[in-house]
């Protein structure tokens, strides 16, 4: 049940994948929850911070850079956090608690395409919002173009595969679609304040940013602020994106149930 | 039957009406599930125990029996959901498991309590349903076949329990499958929905699709079934067409009386067509074959007795229910 059926013929799996996809677009548009947190919040609160004086200010504590230019990849990581703790991880634990899984592995498709068509839609609408915010903190609010464009994709890439196997992981814990909700919410507020969006990583005492350093997102905002301010991000934060990926990628295929 | 001639709330799928919806003929002579010695356990739990029986191309099958007795893992064994313990299951002569992608085209299923997203429009589902099988229905033509025409447009959190069940029902369907295997269909329905739901499967009979039918409800399979097997605390306890089911298990007919004096059993276990005389309170169950009532009757009188509020119940396949998986809680339940 967990293997990729290629038994019907190309064309028919394209459709009907699509299908699969279309319906998942749907459902997210009409119960805009994780469209509300994934690319509204993140945009709100860029246009905020953008429209406040204080964080145009190029700061010697925060490394010369302005509090502006800080908080456009803890946006991003914001964003992708969202998609990936709450996004992914509701919709599949309400398809295997109303028995949609269970249901799909008894026709020729395999419930994993519910899973790859959740991932298509999740990344285009992760794609959107980062777009949407690096043209807009440029255009906008007058940050400069990143200095390593390549080290920024690279940055993105390695949070997307870092998180999203922990939103695996959390439907595969939680029985109900609001149980993943309620841990993929615990889960998001710690690991956003370690990512610096109360009080940025610059100003983090020792301790604290010892354990950002070695938290998900905030290893994410480490690489992608070095990325986009400075050049090639060091090795330590994309070491350890690649290790939660890793790490929880294996507990998803270890704990993750279709049914 | 099909020729009942009421309304039938919109089922077209009777054979007395035009017909839209074109289904593949079976092929003659195949049984389309052979299942043989299935085993299943969950750790200490035997689920199913040695359970064999096979179904033939067109027939309708019931798998009858009270609540836990194993049939949902049998159906489940069927359709490839579980790896058995051991035995072996042949749909169409494939294996369930091994054969599964071609299993999954020919054999529709519907699943007890498995629910849809509430946002999706009943048409959105259907026609992503329909996109996975090589040859579907037609969408149009089999939500009006089953009443839902009017409501592909509606989303699914709208639907009544009825409505709900008939999608399912139209989500087993809409691959156009030789096998439907259909698991507690009408549980929860009100008594309207679910005979519309029991001309939907003799319509589905008439053009030869084979039904796995679960049900622990009796009448439902009297109806229903040209055989049943009943199952008990994993076991197939019977295995025959409901009516010789319900002879196996009373050997005919019982009378019930209320006496007007006390008299000594004997009377009636002498008599050659008594075969068990029990008590219920003050009342009388009489037991047997042949001319019973009158040959009781008649005995009763020659011994000073008066039999009154007389009962006379020919068995059927509640009786046998009960008297083969001795649960009567459960056969009464759902009367």
């Amino acid at each position: 049940m967990t293997t990729l059926s290629l038994s019907p013929p190309a064309t028919r799996r394209r459709t009907a994948f699509s299908k699969i996809v279309r319906n998942e677009a749907r459902l997210a548009w009409r119960r805009p929850i994780g469209l509300i947190g994934g690319v509204g919040i993140p945009v709100v609160l860029l246009i905020i911070f953008g429209e406040l004086p204080a964080f145009q200010q190029p700061t010697a504590a925060l490394g010369g850079f302005t509090a502006f230019e800080l908080y456009v990849p803890v946006l991003v990581v914001f964003s992708l956090a969202m998609l990936a703790l709450l996004g992914l991880p509701v919709p599949l634990a309400s398809y295997r608690e109303l028995g949609v899984l269970r249901r799909l592995s008894t026709t020729p498709v395999s419930p994993t395409w519910v899973l790859a068509a959740q991932g298509v839609v999740q990344g285009c609408v992760a794609l959107i919002t980062m777009v949407v915010i690096f043209v807009g903190a440029m255009v906008a609010f007058g940050v400069s173009a990143p200095r390593n464009p390549g080290g920024v994709v690279l940055s993105i890439g390695l949070s997307i595969a870092g998180f999203f196997p922990i939103g695996l992981v959390i439907a595969a814990i939680s029985r109900t679609a609001s149980g993943a909700s309620v841990v993929g919410r615990i889960a998001f507020f710690p690991l956003m304040f370690f990512a610096g969006l109360w009080l940025p990583r610059q100003l983090m005492p020792t301790v604290l940013l010892d354990i950002s350093n070695y938290s998900p997102l905030g290893a994410a905002v480490e690489a992608i602020q070095y990325a986009m301010l400075q050049g090639f991000p060091p090795v330590a934060p994309l070491l350890v994106l690649a290790a939660y990926a890793l790490a929880f990628g294996f507990l998803a295929k270890r704990f993750f149930r279709w049914e | 039957m099909g020729n009942s001639g009421n309304a039938g709330a919109g089922l077209a799928l009777r054979a007395d009406r035009p017909q839209a919806l074109s289904w593949p003929r079976p092929d003659a002579g195949r049984p389309a599930v052979e299942i043989a010695h299935l085993r299943k356990t969950y750790g200490e739990l035997v689920a199913v125990d040695d359970v064999s029986f096979s179904v033939a191309e067109g027939e309708i099958f019931g798998v009858l029996g009270p609540n836990g007795a194993g049939k949902t893992t049998i159906v489940e064994c069927a359709i490839g959901l579980r790896a058995p313990d051991s035995g072996t299951i042949r749909l169409l002569g494939m294996d369930a498991r091994a054969d599964r992608d071609e299993v999954h085209e020919v054999v529709g299923v519907q699943l007890q309590s498995s629910a849809q997203p509430d946002r999706l429009r009943v048409g959105e589902i259907l026609d992503m349903y329909q996109s996975f099988y090589r040859e579907p229905a037609d969408v149009k033509e089999l939500t009006d076949a089953l009443g839902l025409g009017g409501k592909r447009n509606d989303y699914y959190r709208s639907l009544s329990g009825g409505q709900r069940q008939r999608l399912s029902v139209a989500l087993a369907l809409i691959g156009r499958p030789k096998v439907a295997v259909l698991d507690e269909m009408t549980t929860g329905l009100d008594p309207q929905a679910r005979r519309d739901a029991w001309e939907l499967i003799e319509g589905m009979r008439e053009r030869g699709v084979t039904i796995l039918l679960v049900t622990h409800f009796m009448e439902e399979a009297e109806r229903l079934c040209d055989r049943v097997a009943l199952v008990d605390n994993g076991r197939v306890v019977a295995l025959g067409t409901p009516a010789s089911l319900a002879a196996q298990a009373r050997g005919g007919k019982s009378v019930r009386f209320s006496p007007s004096a006390p008299f000594d059993d004997r009377v009636l276990t002498d008599l050659p067509e008594v075969t068990r005389v029990g008590h219920e309170g003050n009342h009388v169950v009489v037991t047997g074959t042949g001319e019973l009532v009158n040959a009781v009757l008649f005995a009763l009188d020659a011994a000073g007795v008066t039999a009154r509020d007389v009962q006379l119940n020919s068995s059927n396949l509640d009786e046998a229910f009960v008297a083969l998986t001795g649960d009567a809680s459960t056969a009464r339940k759902e009367n």
